[in-house]
């Protein structure tokens, strides 16, 4: 029986086996140091807040693995030796694999800034950041103070999270407002004033200089690329995240910032495939960046690679993007591409729309040019993934994509509609020049 | 540093969880229930009316401000912080304080109303005193202890009430579900059958009923002294007679099908609406484990078989055999029963047999033919009718499952179980809404294409222990027949991918891995 071993138990890893189940009776082996059992890994701020305990976050019953014949391994994998087919782990345990999945997710991304090793100074993608997390940070007593180094997905739930706790958050943001090297400025500026209203205070337009500990090793303090000093416990280093993929520095699989992978999710290497955070395109696909470290591409490499495991050589290709989001209490999702004032080409115009009282609010991306709808932000109001991916497939203009908003809405029943005041908005826009 | 505790377990140590206003507002609040216990120790109360409305309002009032002093600050969304952090919302030290405290306090209302200060052939003592001048003035009589009950119910559902609409205070649909519940509680459930008894007189008097309460809830609606009391009523009771019987064959029927069961179980129902507004802060204890799933489909469906049987019975032992006093005698109802079960039977198994799971097929057959049989065995050979005595199965369900069940372990064990422990596992009117909201109803939970995260928050919350997110994270709709279509799975939700609709019935269950954002053909594939 073929004996498919998987690296990694997050969601593309999780994934990947469970197709191949659903697909073949192949041996599947699931190797995590992580954790024993799968978690949602955008869960874990729930837990530090206490909405969830550590099980709830673990979407499958201890049961689901023996009963898929998963065999679940808890080790950590130190070299894979390709020619052999042989991983070995850091007890010196060996394994023989004949097809391998690579599903290592990520590692926090940092800058070499001077003092990161000093006690309190930690990322948050782990189940043991999230265990440090608890360490250093209980309360307010033992941490009344951190700073984030970081405006992005991870620093906003690290502040929500610490807020809970009644610990002072600084943030130190690179940009002049919130995510804007994702999102249009119009946009980060009102998450900005929002995540402010909860009582973080955001430091904009400001980098992290240094980290200074205390004699014990502690941190005590950072210093901003301002100069000024800003005493803390804690420092939260969510400046994005990196492939976790040091373990095969000796190997013969090929890589530069991750696993590089064909469309067939394939390495270099015969019987070697890279799933999830870790892998990056050869090829670009689309719009999108070379490695995405997303929930949802994770699990469309995962269902992709077990096609082409069990036989049907399978291209991996992602439909429209979209994405979401919470920032406090501000739901996000996004569908089709919106672009950052980095990333956004001459034909590409944005329709800001706000309500009076704040919230909700959303941007619509369309080329001037051709009318052609991009994409769109919605913060506060949910929508349907389904006809946003459809408009996207047939290519709807803005016209047709405003007039309808109506039918993509997904809020709850009784929820106040808005999509009058939007048309009327979008109307009465001034030209775009 | 040094004099801090650190915890290293997972689940750590949460700031200080109420706040100046909220201690006061809770010592207020237990003033009231003090000048209660008081009351039960039979310490005498001058001014019984004063005391009455001061404690009334002091409970009432003190968890109104209590829930203020919560949320009024604070801004628009969720507030499950530090939910398994506090002792009484996770199963910890005051939970189970509030628990044997809460079953205590139903053990003596069930089996010992004398000690609450009952005295059915004289005055009044005790707590049950204490409510006399409010009992008096609404019905004319003195008080009983259920009288007591429904005070206190109510007064729980309209103050937690408030609580919940102030937490929800962002989600219109929570607000009017809750508003909803709080009028059924107090109109239907308590100040019209109070007033309904003001007109009863030596001539005219009909049964309490709360119109609302439907049968099989209701499980004594159609016992002799009611059905006797209805039509001696004249045309008044035989309204309310029809009114029960077409509350069950036509109403319950037609709104189910438009809106789910929703419409009764979060929306009208008493027990719902406790455990919607006192019960809400324990919702997540809910047992979500599969094992959970299948105790429960078992143990609510045989109570269902229990209550059909018991009432069945009951009505069958005090109809005539004369059919030319009356055209309705117990043979003709037999039959009837006998009908109507084989047409809902059948009817099932040709339209909806694949909906069916092998264990909910084996119950439904194995029931109905031993129901069908014990008929059978009644008719051709003369054996008591289900084997029981009608009063043993009357009584016996009234004590297991009515009081047992129903209060005991429904409300006693909120802290402990969760707060739909009766509506899930024990509900019979449950059981036939859910039965029908699972095969033929417009209702489901849409799940919003491929957004699904598993975070686990809408398991979590679901206070019926479904585990939703197994559904939403494959891109499934929700259609499950214990669903109460509370809607806290959609509201928690932080990637906006549950909605609660009422759609048509094409396509109302996609067991196909939907997940959008893949390519067309790969979805094909998935779904081979």
């Amino acid at each position: 029986m073929e004996h498919i071993v998987i690296i990694g138990n997050g969601i593309a890893g999780i994934t990947a086996a469970r197709h191949i189940r659903k697909l073949s009776n192949k041996k599947i082996t699931i190797i995590s140091a992580e954790t024993d059992y799968f978690f949602s890994r955008t869960a874990l701020m729930y837990v530090y807040m206490g909405h969830m305990r550590w099980r709830d976050i673990e979407p499958y019953e201890s049961w689901f693995w023996e009963k898929n014949r998963l065999n679940l391994i808890n080790a950590y994998v130190e070299t894979v030796d390709t020619d052999s087919k042989t991983l070995r782990f850091k007890n010196n345990e060996t394994l023989v694999y004949d097809k391998l999945i690579i599903a290592t997710g990520s590692v926090t991304n940092t800058f070499g800034w001077e003092g990161l090793e000093l006690n309190g100074v930690q990322g948050l993608i782990s189940k043991q950041d999230l265990e440090k997390l608890e360490k250093n940070a209980p309360n307010n007593k033992v941490c009344p103070r951190a700073v984030i180094v970081g405006g992005g997905l991870i620093g906003v739930e690290m502040a929500e999270m610490l807020r809970t706790r009644n610990i002072e958050v600084t943030m130190l943001i690179r940009e002049p407002a919130f995510w804007t090297n994702v999102l249009p400025i119009n946009d980060g500026k009102l998450l900005s004033q929002h995540i402010v209203s909860h009582g973080v205070n955001l430091q904009h337009n400001t980098q992290l200089d240094k980290i200074v500990g205390d004699n014990h090793g502690n941190v005590k303090s950072v210093i901003t690329n301002n100069g000024d000093e800003i005493p803390c416990n804690v420092v939260g280093i969510t400046t994005g995240v990196k492939p976790n993929i040091s373990f095969l520095k000796s190997s013969k699989i090929e890589t530069d910032r991750g696993i590089l992978v064909n469309r067939n999710l394939e390495t270099n290497i015969k019987d070697v495939y890279a799933i999830g955070d870790c892998a990056q395109q050869r090829e670009p696909i689309g719009l999108r960046p070379p490695v995405e470290a997303v929930w949802y591409t994770g699990r469309m490499m995962g269902e992709t690679v077990a096609q082409t495991i069990c036989g049907n050589t399978l291209e991996y290709k992602p439909g429209n993007w979209f994405n979401s989001a919470k920032f406090f209490d501000i739901e996000y999702q996004t569908y089709g591409w919106v672009f950052s004032a980095e990333r956004r080409e001459n034909f590409e115009a944005q329709f800001h729309w706000k309500c009076d009282s704040g919230l909700p609010f959303l941007t619509v991306s369309y080329n001037k040019n051709t009318n052609a709808f991009l994409g769109i932000n919605t913060f506060g109001i949910r929508m349907k993934h389904e006809v946003f991916d459809a408009w996207l497939n047939e290519k709807r203009n803005v016209d047709y994509v405003i007039k309808n908003l109506k039918q993509a809405n997904f809020d709850p029943e009784f929820f106040k509609n808005y999509e009058k005041e939007i048309q009327a908005a979008f109307a009465n826009q001034p030209v775009i020049v | 540093m040094s004099t801090v505790q650190r915890n290293m377990a997972l689940t750590g140590e949460p700031p200080k969880t109420i706040n100046t206003q909220q201690k006061i507002a809770s010592f207020i609040g237990l003033l009231g229930v003090m000048v209660l216990i008081l009351a039960l120790f039979n310490l005498q109360f001058p001014h019984k009316t004063l005391w009455l409305t001061l404690s009334l309002i002091a409970i009432g009032g003190g968890t109104v401000w209590f829930a203020i002093a919560e949320y009024a600050n604070t801004p628009s969304g969720i507030k499950n912080n530090g939910v398994y952090f506090k002792s009484l919302t996770s199963r910890g030290f005051w939970a189970w304080i509030l628990g044997i405290a809460l079953t205590l306090f139903y053990v003596v209302l069930y089996w010992f109303p004398q000690y609450l200060g009952l005295n059915e052939n004289g005055e009044n003592s005790g707590m049950v005193a204490l409510f006399d001048p409010l009992s008096k003035f609404l019905n004319g009589g003195p008080a009983s202890q259920w009288f007591l009950y429904g005070t206190l119910y109510t007064l729980a559902i309209l103050a937690f009430g408030i609580k919940f609409i102030l937490k929800y205070k962002h989600n219109k649909y929570e607000k009017l579900r809750t508003y909803s519940v709080m009028f059924f509680q107090l109109g239907f459930a308590f100040l019209i059958p109070e007033l309904m008894a003001r007109l009863n007189s030596d001539t005219f008097s009909l049964p309490y009923y709360d119109l609302k309460n439907i049968w099989p809830l209701n499980y004594y609606n159609f016992e002799q002294y009611r059905v006797d009391a209805f039509i001696s009523a004249g045309d008044i009771g035989l309204a309310l007679l029809i009114f029960g019987i077409v509350s069950i064959f036509i109403i319950t029927p037609i709104l189910t099908f438009k809106y789910g069961k929703r419409w009764y179980c979060s929306w009208v129902c008493g027990c719902g609406g406790l455990a919607e507004t006192a019960g809400d802060p324990f919702r997540h204890l809910s047992d979500k484990r599969q094992i959970a799933w299948k105790i429960e489909r078992w143990v609510v469906h045989s109570v269902l078989v229990f209550v059909v049987l018991m009432t069945t019975a009951v009505i069958h032992s005090y109809l005539g055999d004369d059919s030319s006093k009356y055209w309705l005698t117990n043979d003709v109802f037999l039959i009837a029963v006998a009908i109507i079960l084989t047409l809902v039977f059948v009817a099932t198994f040709i339209f909806k047999r694949e909906e069916l799971q092998k264990d909910a097929k084996l119950g439904a057959i194995g029931y109905f033919v031993i129901i069908i049989a014990l008929i059978a065995l009644h008719f051709f050979s003369g054996v008591q009718l289900f084997l029981f005595n009608a009063e043993i199965l009357r009584q016996s369900y009234g004590f297991f499952i009515g009081a047992l069940f129903s209060g005991v372990i429904g409300v006693g064990f909120y802290p402990i179980f969760g707060n739909r422990v009766w509506c899930r596992f024990g509900c019979p009117m449950a059981a036939i809404l859910g039965f029908q909201q699972r095969l033929f109803s417009k209702f489901r939970i849409t799940t919003n294409g491929g957004q699904c995260i598993s975070c686990g928050n809408c398991s979590t919350y679901c206070e019926m222990g479904i585990d939703v997110r197994a559904y939403a994270q494959k891109g499934e709709n929700i259609v499950r027949s214990s669903c109460v279509g509370c809607g806290i799975c959609a509201a928690v939700c932080p990637r906006g991918v549950l909605k609660l609709e009422n759609g048509p019935l094409k396509n109302r269950i996609n067991s196909n891995e939907i997940l959008l954002g893949n390519d067309v053909d790969l979805l094909n594939y998935v779904n081979k």
